[in-house]
């Protein structure tokens, strides 16, 4: 009997994570979704900064692309770099991007989205347009949402565009300039996002 | 003689952007010197800009909408030469109407009734009208208190300041025209009032750079590199660059 409960318990859990990340396959509904619940549980009082750290990584984890958007913000020294050294690296570009991503997402919570319209650019990509609503605090802002659409069954994010300003551009430039400083020696700028990791 | 100059230096920087025009645009001048500066700056926004900016963001929305209208409204000033320029008679026909509707109707500007009526009142500089003729930015640098700029934008600075800025000819130069005078202190306090009003308005979004860049004058570079990208096409769209991960 108690096994069975715990079972139960265990089966809930995963099924409501397992919801949690599950959007819809139109990349402007897809956001939509995404962006409502996250500021929902974001907003929602009840729920400790640990789940909702949680909840921000599972949600991440599941719906943006990490693995293309570490390659991508590395730039070409992704052509040449080893395995080894890019897996160490991409292990430690996805714990920091999950690290950022929370702080940036805690920033605007407490901020209403609203959904504009979709962008087909390619059959790849689809941009879905949004914006911050104006508060007392800050005007509003305008935010692009690169979704890479070559699965149609299963969209991801591949950047945030704020008011033009594309983050993953930001990140691939910031990381260049580390690069570029230390004669393309990724293990430096692994070193850096650890050492952003750890603080 | 004003004219001269005038032409001697349009042909100098036309001479120094076509040197970089085909050099990438993220090209550093002296990247170690702009590192220092960058401190500097960020020591001076600690100790003065960001606790002013958050004192400011205290006061009520009105007077800090109020102000960032006065500030736009005479920025219009130097938008409608630059809108000449690039050949935008539309964007031109705009910006003045906007200008004497907000300095009358809109008393001296705090008010912003030439929006309600449709008037675009986008902000144009020297830079912008240089680069929407094809001229490269030229290397990168940053200046103390006034922060990033590049060969093309630091140089259509100076000229709109000496030049096609009216507001900079009757303060920062005391010149009178048509009887309107001023003093270089009415400059800087509308431009600290402007910069004060971007700070208080960027709060979130510069706390949020600093925590979470690992080089964070790299960061602030490329964003200021897509920002004025962007004012010169107009456009708030971001370069497409991600097409090379997919072949």
């Amino acid at each position: 009997m108690k096994k069975l409960s715990l079972l139960l318990v265990s089966f809930i859990f995963v099924l409501k994570i397992a919801y949690a990340s599950t959007y819809d396959s139109d990349p402007e509904i897809f956001i939509k979704e995404l962006v409502t619940d996250a500021i929902n549980k974001l907003s929602d009082k009840n729920i400790s900064e640990e789940e909702k750290k949680n909840f921000i990584e599972n949600v991440a984890v599941e719906n943006v692309d990490i693995n293309a958007l570490g390659l991508y913000t590395l730039g070409e020294l992704r052509k040449s770099t080893d395995k080894n050294s890019l897996e160490n690296y991409q292990l430690a570009f996805k714990k920091y991007f999950l690290k950022s991503l929370t702080s940036r997402l805690t920033d605007y919570s407490s901020n209403k989205f609203e959904i504009m319209n979709a962008e087909k650019k390619s059959s790849n990509y689809t941009i879905v347009k949004s914006k911050i609503i104006a508060s007392d605090k800050q005007p509003e802002i305008k935010i692009d949402w690169r979704v890479y659409t070559k699965n149609p069954d299963k969209p991801l994010i591949r950047d945030l565009i704020v008011e033009g300003l594309s983050l993953a551009r930001t990140q691939k430039e910031e990381f260049s300039s580390i690069l570029n400083s230390n004669n393309n020696d990724i293990n430096i700028l692994i070193a850096k996002l650890e050492e952003f990791i750890n603080d | 003689m004003e004219f001269k100059k005038l032409h001697l230096i349009i042909c100098s920087i036309f001479l120094i952007c076509s040197v970089n025009a085909n050099a990438q645009t993220d090209k550093e001048c002296f990247e170690k010197v702009s590192r220092g500066v960058f401190k500097f700056n960020q020591g001076f926004d600690n100790a003065i800009l960001e606790p002013i900016a958050r004192g400011y963001n205290k006061l009520p929305e009105k007077i800090r909408k109020g102000t960032n209208n006065f500030t736009s409204n005479i920025a219009t000033l130097l938008s409608i030469p630059n809108h000449l320029l690039q050949g935008e008679v539309r964007l031109a026909g705009h910006a003045t109407g906007s200008f004497l509707i907000n300095t009358t109707v809109g008393v001296l500007g705090i008010g912003n009734p030439a929006a309600l009526m449709g008037l675009e009142n986008q902000s144009e500089d020297l830079g912008q009208t240089l680069g929407a003729y094809g001229v490269g930015s030229g290397c990168y640098f940053v200046l103390p208190f006034l922060g990033p700029t590049t060969v093309r934008d630091s140089v259509g600075m100076i000229i709109d300041n000496n030049y096609l800025d009216p507001f900079a000819k009757v303060t920062w130069h005391e010149k009178e025209i048509k009887s309107i005078s001023g003093t270089k202190i009415d400059y800087v306090g509308v431009k600290a009032a402007s910069a004060v009003n971007f700070r208080g308005d960027n709060m979130n979004n510069f706390e949020s750079l600093e925590k979470n860049s690992i080089d964070l004058y790299a960061a602030t570079k490329s964003l200021y590199l897509q920002n004025r990208q962007n004012k010169i096409n107009n456009s708030s769209e971001s370069e497409d660059d991600w097409g090379n991960l997919d072949k």
